[in-house]
């Protein structure tokens, strides 16, 4: 018997533990589509009966319609930007040895330590400074600062096994340059671009304070949402609204998971032998 | 060694900074000669493979490929291909499409390009696991894969860099074995960088011997085993009891000497061969000194001592103390005879070929920083 069972048998109550705390995290993330398809305008049980009102009136809501736009488009200009830039960090990082390099990766890192609220307030005050209109493009510069880190600790995963000899060894064999990115550098290090953009995305998506503070008269969806709970009134449909944008992040975030493990599989069994 | 060139190198040198990776070296490779280069860690020797296959550039020097000047050509346009020594085996292709990689750019028919790839699997035992995914081969297959993915590009001359250094020893001595039956078979040229002495024995043509960026001796195995022309060589090479010998008398080519307790012995003169005070070092190799029991006897004989004993399971080495010589002997036994019982401290004598001597030239001093 391990060390290990030993002690849960000691400890009895750690599994209980355990499913506390999953119920205390979880619970209130799980109330959302139950009060979105609930026939009621409050969040009050018992439920009144089954609808998918809330959800049919969100397609006729083209205030909203718009603030999703908006996040789309702030969404995937932000994961472009921030994964263009991961890449050039992280290869920097993995393929070079420079002069500051521990210094440059913890600078590039560190936005994902400070203070949200504060880079937010910083940058409104260089932004009004400069005399630049708020506008959705301060929010996709705003929040590529952010990304960038998430999208490099993602990318340099996937490029740390890259070895330099699988590039020799398409030249060897005859291919250009350029023929050897198409065919050999971009397919092995592909998922992990791909889950770099797909993280950046959701967290673009999910994004607050920096929308909030940057976006002047174009809202994105939480800073949307955040006008709408002013109205009781109007909460089913945010909780409907709310449940879309869960159900499309945890999409994103498990395809991104299986892509990330793809891409280690990948890169480790090319350069560990049995 | 084969009559036409295949590789020239010509007064090749390569600096990084200040430090000498490769000093002005020249030599040339036969066609269809298996030719190693063999030397420790930092010697050059990979430098020098991946300078042939273009990934380097020498500072100076020319090398030639089948007679055409080659420093200018980049990796994918020479007619040399590689085996790296982690294989580099796409990882996003099986193993039908890493064969395929080269050939993909020479346009062949479906038909054509599905024959050359089955007949290199063919050549290399892995008929029928064209639908591998990499991941799944073994270290063995991974070696076999990156093999038919340079030799079904036909290439002049193949580059096979420490191919065999990630294998273990049961299945090294297998691809040892094929590596030679390979290259009988294509009959192309065959470089091999090693660091493995027994590795470079067992499979060359000739080998050449590297320390520092120099080549320190070029010779067929056996020449460059038995025959080794400097110390460093001599002791790169295997075992070696080396002895000061005092010069008695020089005659054309032949050096005669006073080899301490062996006796006079005449020697040829290596090349760069030169007396300090009238003293040079001989060698001579463990295995040819040898045992004799009881009765035997031998024209040339000598009395020593059991100090330390090393069981191997087919061989025992001794080290054996003989009063008059600076350091102790060792020698090889095999054990069909017990020489695995002898005790230490035990009186033996041993018999001595005079012709197994070799003398050694003085090691070029060290330039490099």
């Amino acid at each position: 018997m391990s060390l290990l069972t030993q002690r849960l048998r000691v400890l009895p109550f750690l599994p209980a533990y355990v499913a506390l705390y999953f119920l205390f995290l979880y619970l209130p993330i799980l109330l959302l589509p139950v009060f979105s398809l609930n026939d009621a305008a409050t969040t009050t049980f018992p439920l009144a009966g089954f609808t998918t009102k809330w959800y049919a009136s969100l397609a006729g809501n083209s205030v909203m319609l718009q603030a999703a736009w908006n996040s789309l488009v702030v969404g995937v200009a932000v994961s472009l930007l921030s994964t263009v830039l991961g890449i050039c960090a992280a290869r920097a990082i993995t393929r070079y040895r420079f002069r500051g390099q521990r210094a440059a990766a913890g600078l590039i890192m560190a936005p994902l330590f400070l203070p949200e609220i504060i880079v937010a307030v910083s940058l409104l005050m260089i932004v009004l400074a400069m005399g630049v209109e708020l506008s959705l493009i301060t929010v996709i510069l705003g929040q590529t600062v952010f990304c960038v880190p998430y999208a490099m600790s993602v990318l340099v995963s996937g490029f740390e096994g890259f070895d330099r000899s699988l590039e020799e060894a398409s030249y060897d064999l005859g291919e250009t340059a350029i023929g050897t990115f198409r065919r050999v550098t971009l397919p092995v290090v592909a998922p992990a671009i791909v889950s770099s953009l797909l993280v950046t995305f959701t967290i673009s998506l999910d994004e607050f304070i920096l929308a909030f503070f940057l976006s002047g008269t174009e809202p994105t969806l939480p800073v949307y949402i955040w006008g709408q709970l002013r109205f009781a009134a109007k909460l089913p449909g945010v909780l409907a609204l709310g449940t879309v944008m869960l159900v499309a992040s945890i999409l994103m975030l498990t395809l991104t998971e299986i892509l990330r493990r793809r891409a280690e599989r990948r890169t480790q069994m090319a350069f560990t032998l049995p | 060694m084969a009559d036409r060139p295949m590789i020239e190198i010509a007064n090749v040198s390569k600096f990084y900074g200040i430090y000498k990776a490769l000093d002005d070296v020249s030599l040339t490779i036969g066609e269809g000669e298996f030719f190693s280069l063999l030397g420790p860690s930092g010697c050059g020797k990979t430098t020098l493979l991946r300078s042939i296959a273009g990934f380097e550039t020498p500072t100076a020097g020319e090398i030639f490929i089948d007679g055409v000047p080659s420093l200018a050509l980049p990796p994918n346009r020479r007619p040399t291909n590689m085996v790296f020594q982690n294989y580099a085996i796409f990882p996003h292709l099986d193993v039908a499409e890493n064969v395929a990689y080269g050939l993909k750019r020479l346009r062949l028919s479906a038909q054509d390009e599905r024959k050359r790839v089955g007949d290199a699997l063919d050549q290399v035992r892995l008929t029928g696991l064209g639908q591998r995914k990499a991941h799944e081969l073994s270290g063995g297959q991974r070696q076999r894969v990156a093999l038919a993915r340079a030799l079904v590009m036909r290439p002049k001359v193949l580059l096979l860099d420490e191919p065999l250094s990630a294998l273990d020893k049961k299945l090294r001595e297998e691809m040892q074995v094929e590596l030679r039956t390979l290259q009988k078979a294509v009959g192309i040229t065959f470089i091999l960088v090693t660091h493995d002495q027994y590795e470079a024995l067992a499979l060359s043509d000739r080998i050449a011997v590297m320390f520092g960026g120099r080549i320190a001796q070029i010779a067929s195995p056996k020449e460059i085993y038995q025959r080794p022309r400097t110390r460093k060589v001599a002791d790169f090479l295997g075992g070696m009891n080396f002895l000061k010998a005092k010069v008695l008398g020089e005659q054309g080519n032949a050096v005669s000497v006073d080899a301490a307790r062996f006796g006079a012995v005449s020697l040829d003169k290596p090349q760069g061969f030169a007396a300090t005070n009238g003293h040079v070092t001989v060698g001579i190799r463990p295995e040819r000194l040898r045992l004799l029991w009881d009765d035997d006897r031998a024209p040339h004989e000598l009395a020593g001592r059991i100090e330390n004993r090393a069981y191997f399971g087919e061989v025992t080495h001794l080290t054996v103390g003989v009063d008059g010589l600076e350091q102790p002997l060792s020698m090889v036994e095999t054990n069909n005879f017990g020489a695995d019982d002898l005790p230490v401290g035990a009186e033996i004598r041993l018999a001595y070929d005079p012709e197994a001597f070799v003398l050694l030239a003085e090691d070029p001093p060290v330039t490099r920083v």
